[in-house]
C-alpha cells in the first residue's frame, strides 16, 4: 500500500473531492505548500487558483480550481475548505452597501416605529385563516 | 334547465384551478427533493469547519476572537428572518414571523434595540410593513442558494457585531423535520457558545500561515457564513415541501368542489328530463281525451 493522506476538498455548497491521495499542493496565501503524507498539523489560507492532487497509481494530477478558502492539515488528514466566490475585502465590502441600500431603498415608506399591535394582528389573522380552511376541509 | 350552463361553466372554472394546483405540487415535489439533496450537501463542510473552528479555539486560548466574547451587557439585538421569496406555501413564512414578532416584542419590553436582516421578499415585507429596522436585505435567492449572494447581508450583520451596534445575532428559519413537519426555530449566532462548537477530537498545536489570528478571523467568518448558509438551504427545502402539502390539499380540495358541483348538475338535468317527459305525456292524455 502507497504512503497515503485522506484529502476532503468541501464548499458551503457541496462536498468536491474526497479520497486518499499521495502529495497535493496548494496556493497558499503565502506561496504555493506542497503536503505530503504525514505533515506536520497546519492550518492555511488559500488564494484563488488550482489545488493538485496526486491520487495514487496514477501518472497525472487531479486539478481542482477554487477561488480561496483554508487548508487544514491533520494527522492523516488534509481538509481544504473551498470558498464558492470569490472573496476579496473590497468586493465583501461591495456586496454589503448593496444590501444595505436594498434594505434603505424597501425602508423609504415605512412606519416610523414598530407597531407590534399590527404585526401581531396581522398575523394572527394570516393563522386563523389557514386554520379555517384546514376546519373546512376536514367537514368536508 | 335553469342554471345547468352555469354550473357546467363552474365546474370548468374549477377544474382548470385543480390542474395548476395539481402542477404546482408536482414542481414542488420534485424541487424539494433537489432542495433537501442541497440541504445536505452543506453538511459536510459545516461539520468541518465546526470541527476546525473548535479545535482553534481550544489550541488558542491567548487568542479570543471578538465573535466568541460574551457581552455583559445586551443593549441592541440582530435578528437575521430567512423566509421564502414565494407564497403559496402554507403557513411557512406566518409560523417564522410569528415566531420573530414574539421574541422581538419581548426584547422589545427589555428595553433592547432590535436591527433585522431580512432574506427572502415575504419576511421583508412583512418586517417594512410593520415597521421593524430593516438594516439589509437579500431577496430574489431563487431556487439554488449561493453563498455569493448572502455575503453582502451577512458581512452587514457582522459588521454592526463587530462594531458594537449589536451586542446578539440571532438567526429564525424553518427546520426541515420531515415532509410533512417544518418548525420554525430561532438561534444564537453571534456570539458563539462553546458548547455549540463541541470539544475537538485529538489535540495537536498547528503551524500558522500567515498568522493565527489572520487565519482564525477568517475561519469565524466563513464558520458564521456557513451557518447562515445551512439556514437558508434548509428553509429552502421547508418552503418546498410545505408548498407541496399546501397544494396538494389544494387540489384535493379543488376535486370535492369538482364532485359536488356534479351532483348539483345532474340533479338539475335529471329534474329538466322528468320535467320534460310529464309536460309530453300530460299533452298526450290531453290530446287523446
Amino acid at each position: 500500500m502507497a504512503n497515503t493522506v485522506r484529502v476532503d476538498v468541501v464548499s458551503a455548497e457541496e462536498e468536491i473531492f474526497s479520497g486518499q491521495a499521495e502529495f497535493i499542493a496548494a496556493p497558499a496565501s503565502a506561496g504555493e505548500v506542497g503536503v505530503y503524507p504525514h505533515h506536520a498539523p497546519m492550518i492555511t489560507t488559500i488564494k484563488p487558483g488550482a489545488l493538485r492532487i496526486k491520487l495514487p497509481d496514477t501518472a497525472e494530477e487531479t486539478l481542482i480550481f477554487i477561488s480561496g478558502g483554508m487548508l487544514e492539515v491533520q494527522p492523516g488528514l488534509v481538509t481544504v475548505l473551498a470558498d464558492t466566490a470569490i472573496r476579496g475585502h473590497d468586493l465583501d465590502e461591495a456586496k454589503a452597501l448593496a444590501a444595505k441600500a436594498a434594505a434603505e431603498e424597501a425602508m423609504k415608506n415605512k412606519a416610523s416605529d414598530m407597531d407590534y399591535a399590527k404585526a401581531q394582528a396581522e398575523l394572527a389573522e394570516a393563522v386563523a385563516q389557514i386554520q379555517a380552511i384546514q376546519k373546512l376541509r376536514k367537514t368536508n | 334547465m335553469a342554471g345547468s350552463k352555469e354550473i357546467r361553466t363552474k365546474i370548468k372554472s374549477v377544474e382548470n384551478t385543480r390542474k395548476i394546483t395539481k402542477a404546482m405540487e408536482m414542481v414542488a415535489a420534485s424541487k424539494m427533493r433537489k432542495a433537501q439533496d442541497r440541504m445536505r450537501a452543506a453538511r459536510p463542510y459545516a461539520e468541518k469547519i465546526r470541527n476546525v473552528a473548535a479545535h482553534l479555539s481550544y489550541t488558542q486560548p491567548d487568542y479570543k476572537h471578538p465573535f466568541l466574547i460574551k457581552r455583559d451587557v445586551v443593549k441592541n439585538v440582530g435578528l437575521i428572518v430567512v423566509s421564502s421569496d414565494k407564497g403559496l406555501c402554507g403557513g411557512l413564512n406566518t409560523n417564522m414571523l410569528r415566531l420573530s414578532v414574539n421574541q422581538m416584542k419581548t426584547w422589545e419590553t427589555e428595553g433592547k434595540g432590535i436591527k433585522v436582516s431580512a432574506f427572502g421578499s415575504k419576511g421583508l415585507s412583512f418586517m417594512t410593513r410593520v415597521g421593524a429596522d430593516v438594516q439589509s436585505n437579500t431577496t430574489g435567492l431563487g431556487d439554488v442558494p449561493h453563498l455569493e449572494t448572502l455575503i453582502g447581508s451577512i458581512k452587514v450583520m457582522l459588521d454592526a457585531f463587530e462594531s458594537g451596534e449589536v451586542d446578539q445575532l440571532f438567526i429564525c428559519y424553518t427546520k426541515f423535520i420531515n415532509t410533512m413537519k417544518q418548525e420554525p426555530v430561532m438561534e444564537q449566532l453571534l456570539p458563539l457558545s462553546g458548547e455549540k462548537m463541541g470539544s475537538p477530537e485529538g489535540n495537536w498545536g498547528y503551524i500558522y500561515e500567515p498568522e493565527a489570528e489572520t487565519v482564525i478571523d477568517e475561519l469565524m467568518t466563513r464558520y458564521i457564513e456557513s451557518l447562515i448558509y445551512s439556514a437558508v438551504a434548509e428553509n429552502m427545502a421547508s418552503e418546498q415541501s410545505s408548498r407541496m402539502v399546501a397544494m396538494k390539499s389544494a387540489s384535493d380540495n379543488a376535486k370535492t368542489v369538482i364532485g359536488d358541483l356534479k351532483l348539483v348538475y345532474n340533479k338539475a338535468r335529471q329534474a329538466a328530463i322528468t320535467k320534460e317527459i310529464s309536460e309530453i305525456v300530460g299533452g298526450a292524455a290531453a290530446i287523446s281525451n
